[in-house]
């Protein structure tokens, strides 16, 4: 046996059979009518626009549908779309007409029954609809909604349909800003198809978007296609856009590279070292509406008696921010000075530095306070986070050392890992996190309002510190009652100040939304979600 | 023959229903997935309760069980969070993963027992200690650096390769995943040969095959292969178990929306009808090719006979 050459020819098999997979990687064309080639992540839930709540089910609906309000992807300012106009005498009663000639693109015209329809169905806890909250301001969403048994109405009082083109809506409570949450995914119309043939409709969503959907793969690629009929006036500049699914963003970055993919939206934290080398101007890094904090458990006694407050204000000072983002995130993440998002400008509520010397970085002053309200209780803190998905551990165990190196004692702080998230989340509503817990907040909608009522009001929907502060109360609502929006906005910015002294929670940094794209693609931008604006996208 | 393998298939239906027991068991263990549907925000009580009332939450661990195993003999395996039944991501997922592990198993057959005869041959000689040198770094390499390494090189680097499969996962796509799942049971397979055919070359039977002037060729293939190639047999056929469930790596690696992925996405969000469904066919997978083994080696030694 002439064994030497042996291997060598095993080798070369292989090779001869990888050789024969070469892709021609060539021949695309670009123009108006090319398609773009994004990431995407299997949507977790089916695409109801009242079910969908996290970010790769809301890119398809921010495609395929359209609602009253957009949200300038620039500026975040909420526009009449397919709202003609949206009155109120009163802040409370709201009449909304809807614009005529849009369609569905299966033809149906889009009617005040669309969006009544909806929202019925939305709010309808037998829908099992994930957002069902969001319709909760809306009255008579008690008796289609109630906290236990039976729903005693299919449909809330508080909307009326006048006219195919007119609808009025009475809310619960005074809310001056209610139109512009209008926007949110959850207040898209829905055609007939998807009461009359729901399983067909989930197979192959039909909205009043710029895109229809060509073809959809569950778990693999969803094809979008520009819908021609579509008479708004942000028309899509391609040919159609192709989610195709990956598990792995690291694969997908490996693919932009090899010019197999046109955009990704997730630029994995391992490659945030080479990005700017391997893209350089076509990496995108912008902010987006998410804040993360440190939520006290305000539930607890003795972290919510006396003197703490020094304590979660000393504990904020101790950390030192701008290294975190710098050497962890590499300035994916801003540090925080506010307890709202840039994303909403000076006008929207954003104020840079209100949260003031709480959230700068002064160790020797932070030691101080946390001794004047005696000490961290039980001499020692622990940050919860969930270890499953998000990579928390690294940035978690960089605040502990910055606090324990404020404090001059290696055991102040310890992160404290809970295997899942489910887990993580069952402990935060169940009040039996009894430490300091990471928390994050993705805004709904450019609002100041949504960054404080859900998170800081006596029982929001999302407070998960059940913090209480009658004052704070008072002064959101009457930021709701207020009709002239500078004046609201400066009311929610008193109630934040709030915040500053009683400090709930640590606000920690900005995040960003990320993106990298291939050469043949031209204005590519996020907007204030972290989504890419897919209908402006150009193909070279 | 047929008594005995009667017997056997019989003996699986217990190892069957413990290993579903267990399995759900576990899954439930993990807590309650209904608070994790809800994101960041504090789940809707009456929404969550609603859920939880549709999928069987609401009932005591044991009436879980029953009803998911009434409803597994009425051919219903349960649903994913997305909606979609077990059943449909069982059929998109199960005809990737074997095609891929069909390429690693047959990489690493073709090659490592090629591989083994040469070494087993050539004992001591420099391609043995090459081969062996070689083998010991492959084994001591992650699959997820080998995985990204030959990625880089062969999807972006050489440009010979798409980096990812596309979801139709033709065989010659699977090429290089297949190659990046087999290497490490590739070197195994290789060790495993060398050392049973270097224990063999000195058998009787092999000096009587040189005696009586059979040809080199015959000598190896016919007497000294066959009786060498028991321990690898056993050694691959537990495998296909191992690779078909150990894919997950691999999986992601090259986004192959596989058996691994769907586990993986079905343990993340602790959907027990996905990771029990799965796991039960995996299950059945390593008990039904651990009696092929086992058939096998009478095929290949005639002194082994069942009855």
């Amino acid at each position: 046996m002439r064994g030497p050459a042996r291997p060598k020819w095993a080798v070369c098999v292989v090779a001869v059979v990888l050789a024969a997979t070469a892709c021609g990687g060539g021949g695309r064309v670009g123009g108006p009518n090319a398609v773009v080639r994004a990431s995407w992540g299997d949507p977790q839930h089916p695409l109801e626009p009242a079910n969908t709540n996290e970010v790769q089910g809301g890119k398809v609906l921010d495609m395929v549908f359209r609602g009253l309000k957009k949200y300038d992807p620039r500026t975040g300012a909420a526009q009449n779309w397919i709202a003609d106009s949206i009155t109120s005498p009163d802040q409370q009663n709201f009449t909304v007409k809807v614009k005529p000639g849009w369609k569905f693109s299966n033809g149906e015209p889009v009617t005040a029954h669309s969006f009544v329809d909806a929202w019925n169905y939305g709010a309808l806890v037998t829908n099992k609809q994930l957002n069902s909250s969001f319709f909760s301001y809306i009255d008579g969403y008690q008796q289609v909604h109630p906290g236990t048994g039976n729903p005693t109405a299919k449909t809330m009082s508080g909307l009326a349909v006048k006219d195919d083109r007119t609808f009025t809506v009475r809310l619960s409570q005074k809310f001056s800003t209610w139109p512009d949450t209008l926007g949110y995914s959850a207040f898209y119309p829905l055609p007939r198809a998807f009461f009359t043939d729901h399983a067909g409709w989930l197979k192959k969503p039909v909205g009043d978007g710029p895109y229809e959907i060509d073809s959809y793969t569950r778990g693999t690629v969803m094809k979008l296609r520009r819908w021609d009929g579509y008479t708004g006036a942000d028309k899509a500049k391609n040919g159609g856009v192709d989610l195709q699914v990956y598990t792995d963003s690291n694969t997908a970055y490996t693919d932009l590279q090899a010019g197999n993919l046109d955009l990704v939206d997730d630029i994995p934290t391992t490659q945030l070292r080479n990005v700017r080398k391997d893209l350089g101007a076509r990496y995108i890094n912008q902010p987006a509406g998410i804040i993360q904090t440190i939520a006290f458990p305000m539930y607890q006694p003795r972290w919510s008696g006396g003197d703490t407050q020094k304590v979660r204000q000393g504990i904020s000072m101790a950390i030192d921010r701008a290294s975190i983002t710098s050497r962890i995130f590499r300035g994916t993440r801003t540090p925080a000075t506010d307890w709202t998002s840039p994303v909403l400008g000076p006008h929207g509520g954003f104020k840079a530095g209100l949260c003031g010397a709480v959230c700068a970085y002064n160790p020797a002053e932070a030691k101080k306070l946390i001794q004047e309200g005696g000490g961290l209780p039980g001499g020692q803190m622990k940050i919860g986070y969930n270890a499953d998905t998000g990579s928390h551990k690294v940035w978690v165990d960089a605040v502990c050392n910055s606090i324990n190196n404020a404090l001059g004692n290696d055991k102040a702080c310890v992160g404290a890992p809970v295997g899942t998230f489910a887990d993580f989340r069952n402990q935060i509503t169940g009040k039996s996190e009894t430490q300091p817990f990471r928390a994050g907040w993705q805004m709904d909608y450019p609002l100041i309002q949504d960054f404080l009522q859900p998170l800081y009001y006596t029982d929001g929907s999302s407070n998960d510190s059940h913090w209480s502060n009658t004052e704070f109360d008072r002064l959101v609502d009457r930021a709701n009652a207020e009709s002239d929006r500078a004046r609201a906005v400066s009311e929610f910015q008193d109630a934040e100040r709030i915040l500053a002294q009683q400090v709930p929670a640590i606000p920690l940094w900005y995040q960003n939304g990320n993106a990298g794209y291939s050469a043949n693609l031209t204005n590519v931008a996020l907007n204030q979600f972290s989504v890419p604006v897919y209908n402006d996208i150009t193909v070279s | 023959m047929g008594r005995y393998v009667i017997r056997r298939l019989l003996q699986m239906i217990p190892v069957f229903v413990g290993s579903t027991f267990l399995i759900f068991v576990m899954v439930y263990a993990l807590g309650d997935p209904v608070a994790a549907l809800f994101g960041e925000r504090a789940p809707d009580p009456a929404t969550a309760a609603q859920i939880r009332r549709d999928l069987y939450l609401d009932h005591p661990l044991w009436q879980q069980y029953t009803h998911y195993m009434a409803q597994i003999f009425q051919g219903n395996f349960g649903t994913a969070f997305t909606g979609q039944p077990v059943l449909e991501l069982m059929g998109s997922a199960w005809p990737l993963t074997i095609r891929l592990t069909i390429v690693a198993i047959i990489v690493e057959a073709v090659i490592g027992v090629i591989l083994g005869i040469i070494t087993g041959l050539r004992r001591g000689r420099s391609v043995d200690t090459g081969v062996l040198v070689l083998t010991l770094i492959v084994v001591s390499i992650p699959t997820f650096v080998s995985g990204y390494v030959l990625q880089f090189l062969f999807g972006v680097k050489w440009g010979v390769v798409n980096p990812s499969v596309s979801p139709a996962a033709s065989f010659d796509e699977l090429a290089l995943p297949g190659v990046v799942l087999a290497l490490v049971s590739l070197a195994y397979v290789t060790r495993l040969t060398r050392t049973s055919i270097a224990e063999n070359t000195r058998a009787d039977y092999v000096r009587t095959a040189v005696a009586k002037g059979l040809p080199r060729r015959r000598v190896i293939l016919r007497h000294l292969l066959r009786n060498s190639l028991i321990p690898v047999v056993t050694f691959i056929g537990t495998d296909i178990g191992a690779l078909m469930g150990g894919a997950i790596v691999t999986e992601r690696i090259f986004n192959i929306h596989g058996v691994g992925y769907q586990l993986y996405q079905g343990i993340l969000r602790q959907n027990s009808p996905t990771v029990v469904g799965f796991v039960t066919i995996l299950v059945i997978v390593f008990l039904v090719a651990n009696l092929l083994v086992d058939l096998l080696y009478a095929v290949l030694d005639p002194r082994i006979r069942y009855a």
